[in-house]
């Protein structure tokens, strides 16, 4: 299937219920990862890989195919959920999540599965990746669109904010950055860890076009989007205000579920949480 | 000492890109403002729309690299080697090497022979650092005509190459039509008695060592080892069988260079006595070039000196 396909709000609200039992799911099973930056991603991510980006799972390499680089690449549950839900790879192979010989490495391998565009991990290395990938198209005069996902924590790298000013130095109107900004780290709360508040100022004074949404909102991001698309003088970011452990309930706003995995009883009270939420939409 | 023609290495550098660039156009080329040292420039006077600069911004210079390769592009990313293989070494491990991107790199002004910049500028480590990672490939050229030889060789592998050479005008050793094979050591010299191994701006060093110790009737092979990776662990081996003693020598740290390369392989396949001419873990300083090679110990001289005490052990 070729993407972008045209959604409602009630269908990506269901692929995103989907994608939050995959998170939780595959962190269990594999007794370690990183549920709460997955889980605070997972709005953003279903709507870019159902209805934004040029894709197809059938055709990887593509030419036209608009690329997505992951900045924060721990958030591999909800990356590998979506891959395995747009059709990249069976979804019955998440369960190898973190598992030797697996695909499904704890942070991604640009090799595998299929629809990594590139291998991360350490942070702060992959906006100037999605920058040089900019470049190269914007160079080769090619119109495919480069998306990235970044974090604040992914922000806090020096590294982030040289390529932060090259982006905008090349003029690169080809690359939209959101930034998934759930306000935790693992050590705690970001301004109290090494505050980056405001970062909207941050980037609008290094000449980005910057927007803030909420990034749980389908409207929003979808807004946020076309209007990123529209402006061609230079980058975009997209500045998403979400919520760490988005979508269950003990697992919102709690630092301690950034890498630690929801299991036995907490995993049966998250998965029953989602049903919930599922049943409420269905029945509508 | 024979009087040898003298020339650039990073000369050889920029000419082989120039050269590339005028049939590949997927040829491009980063800098992080140095680009008038690396001589750079002359590729981007030549190609502007091909030659990126990201300011002095290192990290960044090696992960836009790397996208560029993404898209199809071969980057080859030029800056000092301390900044390039040291401030960078992550990038380069992580990004480029664990996601074998076809990134070049050209490591300027590798060697104490920096000269008045002083201890921060001169990279003496590169070897050691880039080594380690998997993927990665090395060559450390001799000469002007190696390194442009060297540099057009490493378009033709798919994957991260580090090309290091240095700032000073050094003698040539080989010739415009001297083979050149990636990987493949060269003998400049036949010998019986003992083997001179020597990269880069050593191998002249060797030569004129070799010249020296003939007419003290002490015969020297002398083998320009310019791939320190993959290493020719044949010619090594071979060499150091009908020798039966080896002096390393490089412009590095002995601690982890060429020298350390060598002897993982003769101590795994065909251990005999070796000595090492090199930094001996120290950083440098400022002063001229001819002075710092005389003071850190890497001259002919030194070279004869280790040759004479490792004979003393093969004979024990």
């Amino acid at each position: 299937m070729v993407y972008p396909i045209e959604l409602s709000n009630e269908e990506l609200a269901l692929k995103a219920i989907q994608m939050r039992r995959d998170i939780v799911e595959m962190t269990c099973s594999a007794g370690s990862g990183h549920p709460g930056g997955s889980l605070s991603s997972v709005e953003i991510l279903v709507t870019l890989y159902n209805t934004v980006l040029k894709h197809d799972p059938d055709n990887v390499k593509w030419e036209d195919r608009d690329r997505m680089i992951f900045c924060k690449c721990h958030i591999t549950p909800a990356i590998y959920s979506i891959l395995a839900r747009t059709g990249y790879f069976s979804p019955e192979d998440l369960m190898t999540f973190r598992k030797l010989g697996s695909d499904l490495q704890g942070h991604p391998s640009r090799f595998h599965p299929r629809g990594i565009e590139m291998s991360g991990g350490s942070l702060g290395q992959n906006l100037s990746v999605a920058t040089g990938v900019a470049l190269g198209l914007k160079h080769q005069k090619k119109l495919n669109r480069v998306f990235a996902l970044s974090s604040e924590g992914d922000l806090q790298e020096g590294q982030s904010w040289e390529a932060v000013m090259s982006a905008a130095h090349f003029k690169l109107g080809n690359l939209c950055l959101f930034v998934d900004y759930n306000k935790l780290q693992i050590d705690g709360y970001v301004e109290d860890v090494m505050g980056i508040h405001p970062l909207d100022e941050k980037f609008k004074a290094f000449n980005w076009n910057v927007q803030v949404i909420d990034g749980h909102k389908f409207d929003e991001i979808r807004d946020a989007i076309k209007n990123a698309i529209a402006f061609e003088g230079g980058p975009s970011v997209i500045i998403a205000n979400t919520i760490k452990g988005k979508g269950i309930s003990f697992m919102e706003n709690e630092a301690g579920w950034h890498g630690k995995a929801p299991c036995g009883e907490d995993m049966e009270k998250a998965i029953e949480e989602l049903k919930h939420e599922e049943s409420l939409l269905t029945t509508k | 000492m024979s009087e040898r023609e003298m020339m650039l290495t990073r000369k050889g550098f920029a000419d082989a890109l120039i050269e590339i660039g005028e049939q590949d156009e997927k040829l491009v080329v980063l800098d992080a403002d140095l680009s008038k040292s690396t001589l750079t420039s002359l590729f981007k006077e030549r190609f502007p729309d091909r030659h990126f600069n990201v300011g002095i911004a290192e990290q960044n210079l090696i992960n836009v690299a790397g996208g560029l390769s993404l898209t199809g592009l071969t980057p080859f990313v030029s800056t000092y080697g301390v900044f390039l293989a040291g401030r960078a070494w992550e990038q380069i491990r992580t990004s480029v090497c664990y996601g074998k991107l076809n990134v070049k790199f050209g490591g300027a002004h590798g060697g104490i022979s920096v000269g008045p910049d002083g201890a921060t500028h001169q990279a003496l480590e590169e070897i050691a650092i880039m080594r380690v990672i998997p993927e990665m490939k090395i060559c450390v050229p001799a000469d002007y005509y190696e390194t442009k030889k060297a540099v057009k060789a490493s378009m033709e592998i798919d994957g991260p190459v580090y090309i290091r050479f240095g700032r000073e005008k050094v003698p040539v050793v080989t010739s415009e039509d001297h083979d050149f094979e990636f990987g493949k050591a060269y003998k400049l010299k036949e010998g019986k008695d003992v083997s001179v191994i020597a990269c880069g701006t050593m191998v002249s060093e060797a030569l004129d060592a070799a010249e020296a110790l003939k007419s003290e009737g002490v015969d020297v092979e002398v083998v320009n080892l310019h791939t320190i990776k993959p290493i020719d662990a044949d010619t090594i081996v071979e060499t150091a069988r009908k020798t039966g003693c080896i002096v390393t020598a490089e412009e590095h740290q002995k601690n982890g260079g060429m020298g350390s390369a060598v002897m993982e392989v003769l101590a795994q396949n065909y251990p005999v006595p070796v000595e090492m001419v090199g930094i001996n873990d120290t950083f440098g300083e400022s002063g001229s070039p001819s002075e710092l090679m005389e003071k850190y110990g890497i001259t002919s001289k030194n070279i004869i000196e280790m040759v004479k005490k490792v004979l003393t052990r093969k004979k024990s």
